[in-house]
């Protein structure tokens, strides 16, 4: 796990150095995206890797019947809980914290291993935490964005929340390498799938898709930080945020 | 980021607002929304695809609760002023037709979700509210879905929908002020018109 992890944050360590690299060379007119060069660029490369990974989850969409797509969701949406209410606790949210663990004891034995929400019949909502948002809630300012390879669109601030995610993720911490090479695959695939709708949104919807993702990707992990609750701003055709 | 662009689409949109004057807004994004609900859940058209019948939908029961005019304002930015009346009307028509489009189309992958409505706060005196709603579906986690209104006359009309945290409408604001300022207003109102014809012609 450890060598693993250590690679994967070299491998981080060698784009962070390309990204420094290329990011002489681009025009920095958006103060959002300083590294867009770069970013387009690996964009493209993750669209590249799409048109083998969508056909597969498309294949696994098409195969799976809903139930079984559900308790796969399930399963890992309880593997994650854990982690959930590591980071309401972090962020000071005791009373959220203590129903995420309610639902991992619950989903863990009564729901079969996390195979079905029965917490979530049962009143204690799922929640969305990670270690990125818990940076944001204490304060950590978000960054410059960047577009990496396999994991997209990231600010700053969620890279890092991200590499902490994923040293403690129980997923890359199991020892039968197989078996955890076709969590992580299903996982990834399972996730793939899950987006497919929202392909065809954003197809139309688009004229640049890179620009349409990230904006969207930066509004929506401002609203997660505030839990959905963003406050109310009567906002102003003047004001160009 | 997940279920960011999904099927909800359609449900908000679908879930807009509803019914004539002085209902509250959030009773009247309820109405809307239920009043669309119940139409996709029977309609097998609308839930195989059939964009044409989804548009019909949304046209007659969504569309009479939105201003189109506020929302490609917002969109638009502070480039909003130098167009002409008539470059405002065909923007907004332009802007109208897309947003319609690729809503109804979110339509059609309805599923199983159903629509949980947040009491929302709001005072006496206030002309602009946001109601919030959340789409649940099995299996993953709910998507909030939130619709921003303001008072016209005696009227709530919507003017931004807000889907996982994402404005529909001000996330077109980067590309658009990247168009005017390439090409201008006119250019803006030709790459809304051009993209409305692809994806009428079925080419996109």
């Amino acid at each position: 796990m450890n060598a693993n992890f250590s690679t994967r944050v070299s491998c981080l360590a060698c784009v962070t150095a390309m990204v420094a690299a290329s990011g002489c060379a681009t025009t920095a007119n958006n103060p959002k995206d300083p590294f867009e060069g770069f970013n387009r660029a690996m964009f493209a490369v993750n669209e590249g890797l799409d048109v083998v990974v969508k056909p597969v989850a498309r294949g696994y969409d098409a195969a799976a019947p809903l139930p079984l797509k559900v308790v796969i969701g399930n399963f890992f949406g309880n593997i994650w809980d854990l982690w959930t209410a590591v980071n309401n606790l972090l962020q000071g949210k005791g009373q959220q914290a203590v129903s995420d663990v309610g639902r991992v004891l619950i989903n863990s034995t009564v729901g079969i291993g996390g195979a079905f929400d029965v917490a979530g019949e049962m009143g204690l909502t799922k929640h969305s935490e990670d270690f990125g948002q818990t940076l944001g809630k204490w304060g950590v300012g978000p960054g410059p964005f960047f577009y990496w390879p396999l994991i997209g669109p990231r600010t700053t601030r969620d890279t890092f929340g991200w590499m902490v995610d994923t040293y403690f993720d129980p997923v890359w911490r199991i020892d039968d390498i197989s078996l955890r090479n076709t969590l992580v695959g299903v996982r990834y695939i399972d996730m793939r799938a899950s987006l497919l709708p929202s392909d065809k949104v954003v197809d139309e919807a688009a004229f640049d898709r890179y620009d349409y993702i990230r904006d969207a990707y930066l509004q929506h992990r401002r609203s997660e930080i505030f839990d959905g609750e963003l406050p109310h701003e009567v906002l102003d055709d003047e004001s160009s945020k | 980021m997940k279920s960011l662009f999904s099927l909800l689409f359609g449900l908000l949109i679908a879930s807009t607002p509803a019914v004539a004057q002085e209902l509250a807004p959030d009773a009247m994004v309820r109405q809307v929304t239920e009043d669309v609900l119940t139409v996709v859940r029977q309609d097998k058209d609308i839930q195989n695809g059939n964009t044409k019948k989804a548009i019909a939908l949304v046209e007659t029961k969504v569309l009479p609760y939105f201003n189109f005019q506020r929302m490609t304002a917002l969109a638009v930015g502070r480039d909003w002023n130098k167009a002409t009346p008539e470059q405002k009307k065909r923007l907004s028509e332009e802007f109208k037709t897309l947003l319609v489009r690729t809503y109804s189309n979110a339509l059609t992958s309805y599923r199983n979700q159903t629509v949980v409505y947040k009491p929302s706060r709001m005072d006496a005196g206030d002309t602009s509210v946001v109601v919030r709603t959340e789409v649940v579906q099995p299996g993953s986690k709910p998507v909030n879905l939130d619709y921003t209104l303001e008072k016209q006359g005696d009227s709530w009309k919507v003017y931004d929908v807000i889907v996982g945290g994402v404005s529909l409408v001000t996330n077109y604001r980067d590309t658009f002020r990247q168009e005017v300022s390439n090409k201008g207003i006119d250019g803006l109102i030709a790459m809304l018109a051009d993209r409305n014809r692809q994806l009428e012609a079925g080419k996109k």
